[in-house]
């Protein structure tokens, strides 16, 4: 990362990434494109401004106002409502590049504004859109980059992922034994997390399961547990487990992919019980995007969708241990 | 009290833990893509010199400590403790052993060094980065010899042992980097 000094002429002005990134970054957009139109999928984009906002516990959206301070409405967190919408009314498969901005997230993997690829596949579950994630990923690589993202792709449960570097099974333990493993394992539990079992499974998946996969390889977590489904839908089952999956690679959590939930209900009561949580915590609770469930109610067709960091990607690309490094102008330069 | 929020968090930010002053030496953000938020920190703690690991849920916040840093002057030692200056006010502060444990080899009289209070009270003393210290004794010097590489002990007038040149003469002053104890260069 090269670092200039700040100059004698006022505040630094100069991009972070260097331009060599910035080439790296452009060509990996390049071939994002190219991979969608090969394949048919229609590009599309819709607002990052909206009158309503996700309800979600962890997500915290920005809010705007007017000059003189009255609300406008809310940017949005990702374009999973408005590409619903579009899903609904018979686009068929589409993808977006969007920029979208989340609250109170900076960090070495985090800028308050960053680059969402989200896509859509109607008809398909998590499992087939598994493969073209993968396929997707060699794509962006590139020649080039071969040699980087290794041929085989691990793809384990959560289950699985939590008994083989947790120690615990996550469908069954208790939250007293899920903070006594935490804490075997070094890992000091804030006293606040109290007995969220929800947090205390998201402290573990943070600190004991993600470091533990092996960075250079591609390595797909599947089936989540219920409390964990955010909007996809449940596989039958004992105990039922959420059709979703996260990708791991870098050492970082890449893209979530959801089996999505087309139940119009069940979709506006996991809203309802967002803002029930919200509202328990003292959390801002923002307005729920009925026309989503309008859309729902009059049909979203089975699709499974995933939404991808690219300057995630672009930082595994370029060998970047932080987000700025990736970023013209990260927060804090703009 | 004034308190800080987890997203305030950076390198040298100074909280109250369990009623102890700590800096924060690094703090990393973790968050799964849907789920709780975390800042892992590695903390030091000023009253033990003990560093921990600690976790919070982000937007926690934390008391700050009222820990400030202040350069001053040192002047002697007592038998029992050691006693500072602040230059500006002539504002006196006796600290004993415990403080004193980094710095206390480096410290000539007359010095400046950093002396960090925590409610008005000295908890550590750090001595200059480089501090220009007398040898009072060594073994005779090696004439000429400035090349092979060779070093020999010597002890420095307030105590601390160094290993130098073997070309380096008692009495002659010399450079030392107090952060690795390591001699720097001559003084002429």
């Amino acid at each position: 990362m090269p670092t200039f000094r700040a100059s004698s002429n006022g505040p630094d002005w100069r991009p972070v990434a260097s331009l060599a990134t910035l080439r790296l970054r452009a060509r990996a957009l390049q071939r994002v494109r190219a991979f969608f139109a090969d394949r048919g999928l229609l590009e599309v984009d819709t607002p990052q401004l909206s009158a309503a906002a996700a309800t979600d516990l962890h997500l915290e959206s920005l809010q705007v106002s007017q000059p003189g301070g009255a609300a406008l409405g809310w940017l949005h967190t990702s374009p999973e409502f408005p590409m619903k919408r579009l899903l609904a009314a018979g686009a068929g498969d589409i993808w977006q590049l969007a920029r979208v901005f989340r609250g109170a997230e900076s960090g070495r993997r985090h800028n308050p504004e960053f680059t969402l690829l989200e896509w859509y596949r109607v008809g398909w579950n998590a499992a087939a859109l598994m493969d073209e994630v993968d396929d997707f990923l060699r794509a962006v690589a590139g020649p080039e980059n071969r040699g980087q993202i290794p041929i085989e792709v691990r793809r384990l449960s959560y289950r699985e992922a939590f008994t083989s570097y947790a120690g615990f099974d996550p469908f069954v333990a208790a939250t007293d034994d899920i903070v006594r493993q935490l804490a075997r394992h070094g890992v000091a539990v804030p006293n606040s997390l109290g007995d969220d079992r929800a947090a205390c499974l998201d402290l573990a998946m943070a600190t004991l399961v993600e470091p533990a996969l092996d960075p250079r390889q591609p390595t797909f977590i599947c089936d989540f547990p219920a409390t964990h489904a955010a909007l996809a839908r449940l596989k039958p089952g004992n105990p039922p487990v959420a059709d979703r999956f996260e990708l791991f690679l870098g050492g970082m959590e890449l893209a979530n992919g959801f089996h999505e939930l087309t139940d119009a209900a069940e979709q506006a009561g996991r809203f309802e019980a967002d803002l029930d949580a919200r509202r328990a915590r003292g959390l801002v609770e923002p307005p729920m995007e009925r026309r989503l469930i309008a859309a729902m109610t009059q049909g979203l067709p089975d699709c499974a969708g995933v939404a991808l960091g690219f300057d995630r990607l672009v930082m595994i690309l370029a060998g970047a241990s932080h987000i700025d490094e990736v970023l013209a102008f990260p927060w804090g330069h703009c | 009290m004034a308190t800080y929020s987890t997203n305030e968090f950076r390198s040298g930010l100074k909280i109250l833990l369990d009623g102890d002053p700590c800096v924060i030496l690094e703090n990393e953000f973790v968050k799964p893509g849907k789920g709780q938020a975390f800042n892992r920190v590695r903390i030091r703690n000023l009253k033990t010199g003990r560093v921990n690991e600690k976790t919070f849920k982000s937007n926690e916040s934390v008391e700050s400590a009222d820990v400030v840093d202040t350069d001053m002057q040192y002047l002697y030692y007592d038998g029992e403790f050691w006693h500072f200056m602040v230059p500006d006010t002539y504002e006196q502060h006796a600290a004993d052993a415990k403080v004193l444990e980094e710095a206390k080899d480096w410290l000539k009289e007359q010095d400046l060094c950093q002396v960090t209070l925590w409610n008005g009270q000295p908890l550590l003393v750090s001595p200059p980065n480089f501090v220009e210290l007398k040898i009072v004794e060594t073994d005779p010097g090696v004439r000429g010899d400035t090349a092979t590489g060779g070093q020999k002990p010597a002890k420095l007038e307030t105590g601390a042992v160094v290993r130098v040149p073997l070309f380096i003469e008692e009495g002659e002053v010399i450079r030392v980097d107090t952060r690795t104890g390591a001699y720097v260069s001559r003084v002429k």
